[in-house]
């Protein structure tokens, strides 16, 4: 894109109170056109909340929504230039499907003949053209799905809500459910704002993700920056899995850092972090960041000498615990530290699982660009 | 046994034990015997009614000829129509009042809306006597404004059973299904006719062939708000059993069973059977 990206939702100081519970908490934050914009957190962070207040279900207690520059207080959700798909995707079911996808159009007083190519287009759109003369309660849960998407997306909203889109389908049609919404927003180019709590979702679909907790946004950051420089503890806890250590800034220079973490050993960065020094810090390091090593040979101590200096990076433990997931293979490690850690490694040949079992001790290293130092 | 017995009996397989069909079978004798009895009098060739004398169907052709029994069952017919439209439509609104806001006195409201149902009828017919008096009702309208007083005592007790069955209908209604019509551009009325309606379609079926019904065959308050040129026909029935019970009256209430199995088959067509089990 060679302009700068304009935000067609701006969310500003929204807070929203059902009674004495605050579900939204001054919320502020911009949504470009044309993205695909994930609110992920947990269930009752009030992400759905968000979602019906940009849709104008819910009216915000404090704050004001602009969609595409326009203050939307006031307006109903019926002159909303949005639509929304919902969780229980909310079909008519005493309609057609053509009917449907119609309904929007004939109160917009759309014209016959335009409303049949408009329906067989957006039917087209889903993959669901020639199913137009079926009743919803012959349709698969995931067919229904593509009827509430093809009865928005006929309006040509400006912003697409979508209301944990895929919550209610089974594993293998979720994951193509979300290569087909994002190749869907791709092709009809329209801002897609989708609410979930599973963050494979988010990170496999999303152009940016906003992570919710508690009614505030804990961080807004694409999804690899989500991932790797998670901001916080939540979110390093709630997207993909990590181990969390606490320790004690030692050293923090522009170019290296390290932290002290009783339990597990030192650990070395080899970027600064602008931390007090000898604050209490927190370390995440995702398991699948963490070599293993058969102990004794020196490999780990040599490994993680490459990068950073003597004594740094490295640890000792013994096997405490195994899963074997097929493509990986998942390890609860107790370091001779006392602190437990989890490692990942890939099967990445037929036989890598019977390299290590339980109680076997291992010494294992990380690189001094895995760990990331959060100050809350 | 060994006849039954081909296949043991499963467990769950209530139909097949023989006391669950001797019980089913008593049963239906209990409710049914009386009314078949009934329409086999009807065909009774006896002045008297009480032992069978052979086949006749002359009672019915003096049934059809006694003009002021047809007038009674046009009175039935007319007060049960206009009452079973007013309770639908009172009935509904009331029912998703109820079901969809909340406004001071809401249980208040709630408990008295079915009070028609609990109160003794002979207390509602006094009652009415009592109001139509003291309101000063008139009593010398033509047809069929005659029949106000009828019709009104019907819709009273007979609008709280719609309420129940739209009520019970709505408790399975997806609020999603609102909020997508309005999310379409829908305004509150076509969200109403277009996706709350066809919802309760099965319920308005269901609590329109109960006011209708309940209304057709009402006696006790009908007996108190009729005047002597508002008969209907069960309390015209019920002044001919006064003289003797003869063919004739079991010919005019074969043709009222009659006509209500119809009208309820036609409601169960067009309906198609399982919508109206869905509300139960």
């Amino acid at each position: 894109m060679t302009e700068p990206a304009k935000p067609i939702i701006q969310i500003q100081n929204v807070s929203k109170r059902f009674g004495k519970v605050t579900a939204v908490d001054n919320v502020s934050l911009d949504i470009n056109a044309g993205e695909f914009f994930v609110l992920l957190g947990p269930s009752g962070c009030g992400k759905t909340t968000l979602l019906r207040m940009i849709a104008g279900f819910e009216l915000p207690t404090e704050g004001r929504i602009l969609i595409d520059g326009q203050d939307m207080a006031g307006i109903p959700p019926n002159k909303r230039p949005v639509n929304m798909v919902f969780q229980s995707y909310a079909v008519f079911p005493h309609m057609s499907v053509a009917d449907n996808v119609a309904y929007g159009l004939k109160i917009a007083g759309v014209k016959g003949g335009e409303i049949k190519d408009r329906v067989a287009e957006a039917l087209e759109l889903v993959k669901l053209g020639g199913f137009g003369e079926r009743m919803p309660d012959q349709m698969s849960g995931g067919q229904r799905q593509r009827v509430a998407l093809a009865r928005s997306l006929v309006m040509r909203p400006k912003v697409l809500l979508l209301d944990e889109p895929l919550s209610a389908l089974d594993a293998k049609l979720r994951a193509q459910m979300q290569f087909e919404l994002s190749e869907l927003q791709e092709k009809v180019g329209i801002t897609f704002v989708t609410v979930t709590h599973d963050q494979d979702e988010a990170l496999s679909m999303a152009c940016r993700i906003g992570v919710i907790n508690k009614g505030e946004v804990a961080q807004l950051a694409t999804p690899s920056d989500l991932y790797e420089y998670p901001a916080n503890r939540f979110v390093a806890d709630f997207v993909g899995s990590v181990n969390i250590f606490e320790g004690k800034l030692t050293l923090d220079e522009p170019d290296k850092a390290a932290v002290d973490c009783p339990g597990v050993g030192k650990i070395y960065l080899n970027h600064g972090v602008t931390g007090p020094h000898g604050a209490d810090v927190w370390i995440a390091l995702r398991p699948e960041k963490i070599y293993l090593h058969v102990p004794g040979e020196g490999k780990a101590v040599k490994a993680a000498a490459q990068d950073a200096p003597d004594g740094y990076n490295f640890a000792r433990g013994k096997i405490k615990g195994m899963s074997y997931l097929g493509d990986i293979t998942l390890f609860e490690i107790e370091l001779d530290g006392g602190a437990r850690i989890r490692v990942s490694r890939p099967n990445l040949s037929r036989h890598d699982q019977e390299d290590f079992t339980w109680d076997d001790r291992v010494s294992m290293h990380w690189r001094a660009d895995s760990p990331v130092v959060l100050l809350g | 046994m060994a006849l039954f017995a081909r296949t043991p009996v499963a467990p769950l397989e209530y139909s097949r034990t023989l006391w669950m069909r001797l019980w089913v079978g008593a049963v239906m004798v209990f409710l049914y015997a009386p009314l078949v009895v009934l329409m086999i009098f009807s065909f009774n060739d006896s002045k008297r009614n009480v032992v069978w004398r052979g086949f006749t169907t002359k009672y019915y052709e003096k049934a059809l000829g006694n003009d002021q029994l047809v007038e009674a069952l046009i009175n039935s017919l007319t007060i049960a129509a206009f009452a079973t439209l007013a309770s639908l439509v009172l009935g509904t609104l009331a029912a998703v009042m109820l079901w969809r806001f909340r406004f001071p006195w809401k249980g208040a409201i709630d408990g008295t809306i079915s009070l028609p149902i609990i109160v003794p009828e002979i207390c509602l017919g006094v009652a009415f006597l009592m109001f139509f008096a003291a309101v000063g009702w008139p009593t010398d309208l033509v047809w069929p404004f005659n029949l106000g007083a009828i019709t009104i005592a019907h819709i009273t007790f007979c609008f709280p059973f719609v309420t129940m069955v739209v009520r019970s209908r709505l408790a399975s209604f997806n609020r999603e299904q609102e909020e997508a019509a309005k999310d379409l551009g829908a305004s509150e009325a076509q969200v109403f006719r277009d996706v709350l309606v066809p919802h309760i379609k099965p319920a308005l079926v269901a609590g329109a062939l109960l006011a209708f019904t309940l209304s057709l065959d009402d006696f006790v308050i009908t007996y108190f708000t009729s005047g002597p040129d508002t008969i209907t026909f069960p309390v015209k029935v019920y002044s001919m059993v006064r003289f003797s019970v003869t063919p004739e009256v079991n010919a005019a209430s074969t043709l009222l069973i009659i006509l209500t199995v119809i009208l309820t088959f036609i409601a169960l067509k067009a309906q198609g059977v399982k919508a109206i089990a869905e509300t139960h």
